[in-house]
């Protein structure tokens, strides 16, 4: 018989081993899947891992890698805050809709004028946009005690919804001809968010990415802040007498990963993006959870995550073009990480021990 | 406009259907002490299995059963992850949507585009499955209040120590309880595909599933409450569709954004009721979300 032995606290090998062996293991599984589906799995993993930073094309592809990175980056090292408190914030797609719209709605009003004052205004406004559509599960939740996870994923469906209305509508560009969508943000040179050193894909989200590491670590573990959120998270009673209040900490995470997301989606827009579409939500706010997990809720791991689940979203595009594998492959690929992960996890909570009969 | 109260009604129940099965089955496993976030992903899991097994077997009813295989099928990661490898609940839940959702995405291309066969109407011009639905409220109300295995059941999600100490398998009576879930949001998923859309398009549940998980709270954890919560949700999504249909100067986009709106108003109109009221008080399972690691 085999039994589990809880540990006093988590082993830090296992914590570091856990998350590459989910790697090896999504790998591996995925080939298996492939072969499943008739395509050379050695290829395919190939295609997807190797590829897009070493391959053929990779001269192409390797800017992508930061343009998607950044915005898991940045709304990750705001989803791990919450998590380690307990705060489950899973609504971060919402909140970096509703930021690129409030940014690039700063962009709109004030066309065709040219000011230096211009995007620092629009980051404010995303960052804004962000923490307010964040603030609404985290007031629901101090106020009335609903449920931050409900509320702020049915915001997601709204905020799409509220993207598709100013595409369609007020944020339509006049000189469109009809067509949906908003002005192109980065034909205008106050609002754009340029590549900042040609051909490395960096923009000021890349920028606000690493400094948003750095911040979180900062915060995490060394100001007191950060001190009482993890507290709340591992033992919430003693954080109590310790006099934390789990609703500044309710507003605190939501309010921070909010703008943090508001903040990735405004980025988004001026850059990538170009503009306000009815798309304008691709699903980072939903990977940037597996992210978080992934990097084990700390800001040096959450940047590795990061950049890997860049890597799997390039290399599942460069597959599609190939290789002719579907699009949802990477989705695929995302899950099973987040599967493999959490089973792994075990090791580093419990210690598995033969369990001699008696 | 002149609405005719029974078409309007029937319309009522058919648009709740797939948000009653999922949330009865989500309600069962919560009474069991679990937080299963992944129905989302079992709901689109079963909408594309019952599509593609009633499209390849013209037989509608047979996708039925292809979808509640297919979502209990689906449901066991996260039965194995929480149970046997004492995950956390939060996070599987979500993985298990997300994995759904590609899952679903990347074997559903070849069925897009295509129709589904035609459903047999049943008794009262209403569809057999919404039947089924209807029939499901008191057996899930029977089978938890007056049966020896619904009260086990509730013992294990509202204290699994005292289940366990009493000598009840808590693990084997959870995983039971997921499976069933999974099964009942694969119906549900597939009563979209095949029953109301005729069809497969990518994410077409649409966050029925996370609706569904906040109608099991709205419900105060009891079946008939599931069934009134349903038929809100349905209410308002067949009101949203009515006045798009009949051309009101508010743009489609916002219109559709009703049901998502009514849930939130609905979670924080009973929450603030099981937090402030004196009497009522929430009645959440006492275990519900956290895992059962035995000792001894």
């Amino acid at each position: 018989m085999i039994t589990l032995i809880p540990r006093q606290s988590a082993s830090t090998g296992w914590q570091i081993a856990t998350p590459v062996m989910a790697v090896l293991a999504t790998m591996v599984t995925g080939g298996l899947l492939f072969a499943l589906l008739g395509h050379d799995p050695v290829a395919a993993i190939r295609t997807i891992f190797w590829d897009p930073l070493f391959g053929p094309a990779a001269s192409y592809s390797r800017p992508q890698l930061l343009i998607k990175a950044a915005p898991l980056i940045l709304i990750a090292s705001g989803l791990a805050i919450g998590f380690r408190a307990g705060i489950w914030n899973i609504g971060a797609e919402g909140q970096y809709i509703i930021g690129g719209l409030t940014g690039a709605a700063v962009a709109l009003a004030l066309y065709p004028l040219e000011a230096w004052w211009l995007f620092p205004l629009m980051v404010a406004a995303g960052l804004a946009g962000g923490w307010a559509w964040g603030m609404i599960p985290a007031m629901l939740r101090n106020w009335f005690g609903a449920s931050e996870i409900l509320v702020s994923l049915m915001l997601v469906y709204v905020a799409q919804r509220v993207a598709a209305w100013m595409a369609f509508g007020p944020m339509r560009n006049p000189q469109g001809m009809g067509f949906p969508g908003s002005r192109n943000l980065q034909q205008y040179p106050s609002a754009a968010n340029p590549e900042l050193i040609a051909g490395t894909g960096a923009h000021w989200g890349v920028v606000a990415a690493a400094a948003a590491v750095l911040a979180t670590w900062f915060l995490m573990s060394r100001h007191i802040r950060g001190f009482h959120i993890r507290a709340a998270g591992t033992a919430p009673r003693a954080a109590r007498f310790a006099g934390v209040r789990p609703q500044t900490l309710v507003a605190f995470c939501l309010g921070l990963s909010g703008a943090l997301a508001g903040a990735a989606g405004l980025f988004e827009v001026a850059g990538p993006a170009g503009q306000v579409t009815d798309k304008l939500g691709v699903g980072y706010g939903f990977t940037a959870i597996i992210v978080a997990f992934l990097g084990r809720l700390h800001p040096v791991g959450i940047l590795l995550a990061g950049l890997l689940l860049a890597l799997t979203y390039i290399g599942g595009e460069l597959a599609q073009m190939t290789m002719a594998l579907p699009a949802a492959t990477v989705q695929v690929f995302q899950g099973m990480l987040l599967f493999f992960l959490l089973g792994f996890d075990l090791l580093t909570r419990f210690q598995i021990r033969r369990r001699a009969r008696a | 406009m002149m609405i005719d109260p029974l078409s309007v009604f029937l319309l009522l129940i058919s648009a709740s259907t797939p948000i009653l099965f999922a949330a009865l089955g989500e309600l069962v496993v919560e009474r069991a002490g679990v937080l299963n976030l992944g129905v989302e992903g079992m709901m689109i899991t079963g909408a594309l299995a019952g599509f593609a097994a009633a499209y390849a077997s013209g037989n509608p009813f047979l996708g039925f059963a292809v979808a509640a295989l297919a979502g209990a099928a689906i449901s066991l990661l996260f039965a194995a992850l929480t149970q046997l490898f004492l995950a956390n609940q939060v996070a599987s839940g979500l993985a298990l949507t997300l994995f759904g959702l590609g899952l679903a995405a990347m074997f559903g291309k070849p069925f897009e585009g295509v129709k589904a066969p035609a459903m047999p109407i049943g008794p009262l011009r209403i569809n057999w499955i919404v039947w089924l639905g209807l029939i499901m409220v008191p057996v899930v109300w029977w089978f938890l209040n007056r049966t020896r295995r619904g009260l086990i059941l509730r013992g294990v999600g509202e204290n699994h120590e005292a289940a366990h100490a009493l000598g009840y398998d808590v693990r084997l009576t959870r995983l039971a309880a997921i499976a069933f879930g999974g099964a009942m949001a694969g119906i549900g998923g597939a009563f979209i595909s095949i029953a109301t859309v005729l069809q497969w398009t990518e994410g077409m549940t649409a966050g029925a599933g996370w609706i569904a998980l906040a109608i099991v709270v709205f419900s105060n954890w009891t079946a008939p409450g599931v069934l009134a919560g349903a038929w809100l949700f349905g209410g308002v999504t067949v009101l949203q569709l009515r006045l798009q249909a009949a051309g009101v100067a508010v743009p489609v986009q916002l219109l559709s954004m009703a049901p998502y709106l009514a849930t939130i108003i609905v979670l924080v109109a009973i929450s603030a009721r099981q937090k402030y009221s004196r009497r009522a008080g929430a009645a959440a399972p006492g275990s519900l979300g956290t895992n059962f690691h035995a000792l001894r």
